[in-house]
């Protein structure tokens, strides 16, 4: 017999892992992939291969000359920053600024913090905003859908249907002459309308919401709350004044809100620990995204209200914990 | 519905591979070896010396303390020595050795089969014959049974919980004693309920064991007060408060007992032993013990005497496989890692796990990726990787508010991470540190 090992309890383990969840996450986002690339066609290819292969490889060299460590691109989670930062660029993006994306992402975003786990900003949000801030105008112009399947940077573009509406409103256009500019609801909820390649369709998005609940994956809580939170303000808005303010169901359909609220503010390195913590990070995400939309310069706000619920992440888990056994019962004195 | 405990919890493999097969008698050894030290609370003191003769039941060791155990012999025979030898704690500690010959009992012990249903012994009688008898928690706790018996002044006890849970996977002895000794423990759990004075008895048994379910439930039947209670199963669902919680919805305070919410929990086990020593006048001297894991050729549940060393049982069921890489007093989820096979059997074992290298390796450890499932699994409500954090930086005043001192050590945690961080090893450092920091506020 060999030598016993004596190591302590638990002597087993569940077979987790973090590639299981990276992958995961990755199988969940393939009807988004498959929804873009029907839209989009070559672009969104074009955009979706160079993102991830430059985000893959700016975390292996990073890892390995930088910081001098083993790699360790096989976990998964840089091709997912670079599928989700794909998902994040029009179709059209011209591939050294999604190059720029990637080494900011990758860089700056998570391993300039010391890698996986250790990041307080989601690094595909980082690329994305620092691309929207520095190329505002390739950064805004969107590919038509369907109509732009065989074209690449020369695809012919238009506005998002938030920037239609917001441009309108500015100008003092009337909210029913506005509304027959955009897509309809329908159109909009199968992904037909103009944006970033991944964030189009809300259907494509809900199947892998229902896969990570099912793998579970994540936990409904944030998700929930983010869109419900953009639902209901927005709705409440809308009811007080529609004619200036637009139907609610057409703020969760756009912008990306389901890839946000469902692959983004999820996370799990850069969201809260505990479940009514998961809540107020995901009310906070929806109250700010409806505050940048409705009353601030952006048509879009999603991707900086993460950023900014990101940060608040270590003081929400710092005052936001689980229940304690015991606290939820009262004894009941015998 | 069935009912379970509110916080997190686990679901691991049950692997009971052992769960068919009914107890059997293991041959007397030739040579026993009985730890002063099978229970929580300071070690027992030897009253044999070498050379004495003593007969199967004989006392051999009495307590030194108020929480400590009486110990008695489990073979007769002559006492070659007392020495220190490995435990299943892992450290050199001290035990009476026993060379086997006969088979002779105290003649006060009725050895005969029948079950006999009269108690006529008085609560504080039973208390007492309980503690002479040396009876402690068998599920794997060891805290002396009398002593959860006699609740401290003010305290009222309203319910008797007995636990028949199991949660831990592979181990079955609880399981097989339930459906061969259930009219024993039946008594028992009467004997139980008369020295606690209360009419209330709730049996509970995870639905993963529907014919002890069914079993039990005829039999409660001929009994007054005793319910059976079917619970979903969950690990660690046999942890004392978990169980309270599971079967009436009262949840013991932090650092308090189980008797804070007017609650008493023994084991199924216990309830046997208690059934033997009162009824029957037999101290605890030997126990059923599960042998198995997946590469055990025969998985089996042996009636073994205390002291028969661990490498006896494994022989039982077929030798040590090949590929044995770790050897568990216990389950996998809280059992101990043996150090060698010569570890002798003691009150507190439940089982003998065999597992094979490819279970038993852990896996590198890599960063949190803050996935927030161990606090999600965590039955205490707590924040597992906060406080491995807080252990590794010996942070102790934050670990204490963080209420470190809450975990029960069931392991879920580190079961569940998928970056396989050792939670529960730093969590285990935390608590001593912070163990002692405490009492010696106290002094």
């Amino acid at each position: 017999m060999n030598k016993l090992t004596v190591s302590p309890s638990p002597h087993v383990h569940s077979g987790d892992s973090v590639k299981k969840n990276m992958y995961g996450v990755l199988i969940a986002l393939l009807p988004a992939l498959f929804t873009s690339l029907y839209y989009f066609g070559i672009g969104a290819l074009i955009v979706t291969i160079t993102s991830i292969v430059s985000c893959v490889l700016f975390e292996y060299l990073i890892q390995k000359y930088l910081l001098k460590k083993d790699p360790s691109v096989t976990d998964g989670s840089a091709i997912l920053t670079g599928l989700l930062l794909a998902f994040n660029l029009p179709s059209n993006a011209p591939i050294a600024i999604i190059i720029i994306g990637a080494l900011v992402a990758m860089g700056i975003g998570k391993m300039a913090f010391g890698g996986l786990g250790n990041n307080p900003f989601n690094p595909a949000l980082v690329g994305r905003v620092f691309l929207l801030i520095s190329f505002p105008v390739q950064m805004t112009s969107w590919p038509t859908p369907i109509a732009s399947r065989l074209a690449y940077t020369d695809a012919v573009t238009g506005a998002t249907p938030l920037g239609v509406i917001k441009e309108g409103l500015a100008k003092g256009d009337i909210m029913s002459d506005l509304l027959t500019k955009i897509p309809s609801f329908s159109d909009m909820f199968y992904g037909n309308m103009g944006g970033s390649a991944g964030e189009i369709a809300a259907i494509a998005l809900l199947i892998g919401f229902i896969y990570l609940l099912m793998k579970r994956i994540i936990t409904w809580h944030i998700p929930v709350s983010v869109i419900g939170t953009i639902f209901i303000f927005t709705g409440i808005l809308h009811l007080a004044n529609p004619n200036i303010y637009i139907s609610p169901v057409f703020h969760i359909l756009t912008g990306g809100v389901m890839l946000g609220a469902i692959f983004m503010a999820t996370d799990y390195v850069t969201s809260p620990m505990s479940r009514k913590g998961m809540i107020v990070f995901g009310v906070g995400i929806g109250v700010i995204t409806v505050a940048i939309r409705v009353f601030g310069a952006y048509p879009e706000g999603l991707s900086f209200a993460i950023l900014i619920m990101n940060g608040f992440v270590p003081l929400i888990d710092k005052y936001i914990k689980p229940k304690r056994f015991g606290e939820l019962i009262k004894p009941a004195k015998a | 519905m069935l009912k379970t405990f509110s916080l997190g919890g686990i679901h691991p493999d049950e692997n009971k591979l052992s769960a068919d097969a009914p107890i059997e008698v293991l041959p007397v050894p030739e040579t026993v070896a009985i730890p002063i030290s099978q229970h929580i609370g300071a070690p027992a003191e030897p009253i044999v010396k070498k050379g004495d003769r003593v007969k199967v039941g004989q006392l051999i060791a009495k307590p030194s303390g108020f929480v400590s155990s009486y110990i008695h012999s489990s073979v007769s025979g002559t006492v070659d020595k007392i020495d220190e030898l490995i435990d299943v704690s892992g450290y050199k500690r001290k035990a009476i050795i026993i060379k086997t010959e006969d088979d002779e009992w105290e003649e006060t012990i009725d050895r005969s089969p029948d079950l006999i249903t009269e108690i006529p012994a008085t609560p504080e009688e039973i208390i007492k014959m309980i503690q002479e008898a040396g009876i402690v928690g068998l599920g794997g706790a060891t805290f002396p049974a009398h002593i959860k018996l006699s609740p401290p002044p003010g305290k009222n006890c309203d319910i008797l919980i007995i636990n028949g849970v199991e949660c831990e996977p592979y181990l079955t002895s609880d399981h097989r004693v339930m459906l061969e000794k259930g009219n024993e423990i039946m008594v028992g759990v009467q004997i139980l309920m008369k020295a606690l004075k209360v009419n209330n008895a709730i049996i509970g048994i995870e639905n993963n064991k529907p014919d002890a379910i069914k079993h039990m439930i005829t039999l409660a039947s001929k009994y007054s007060g005793i319910v059976i209670e079917p619970l979903k199963v969950q690990y660690p669902q046999g942890g004392e408060k978990q169980l309270i919680d599971a079967c009436i919805k009262r949840q013991v305070p932090s650092g308090k007992l189980p008797i804070e919410v007017g609650a008493v929990v023994q084991n199924v086990g216990t309830a046997l032993a208690v059934y033997e020593a009162v009824q029957k006048k037999k101290p605890l001297i030997e126990r059923v013990v599960t042998v198995t894991g997946k590469s055990v050729k025969k998985p089996c549940n042996l009636m073994v005497r205390l002291g028969t060393p661990v490498s006896a049982l494994i022989e039982a069921a077929g030798g040590i496989p090949e590929d044995t890489e770790k050897i568990i007093g216990g389950g996998p989820m809280m059992g101990k890692a043996l150090s060698t096979p010569d570890i002798p059997i003691t009150k507190g074992s439940s089982g003998i796990l065999l597992m094979p290298k490819k279970i038993a390796t852990r896996k590198p450890v890599q960063n949190c990726i803050r996935c927030s499932k161990c606090v999600s699994v965590c039955p205490m409500g707590l924040s597992p990787y906060l406080l491995m954090t807080l252990a590794e930086k010996a942070i102790w005043d934050r670990a204490e508010d963080e209420a470190i001192m809450d975990c029960i050590e069931c392991g879920s945690c580190s079961y569940t991470c998928p970056s396989s961080r050792p939670l529960l090893d730093y969590i285990r450092l935390g608590k001593s540190k912070v163990g002692q920091i405490m009492r010696s506020r106290t002094k």
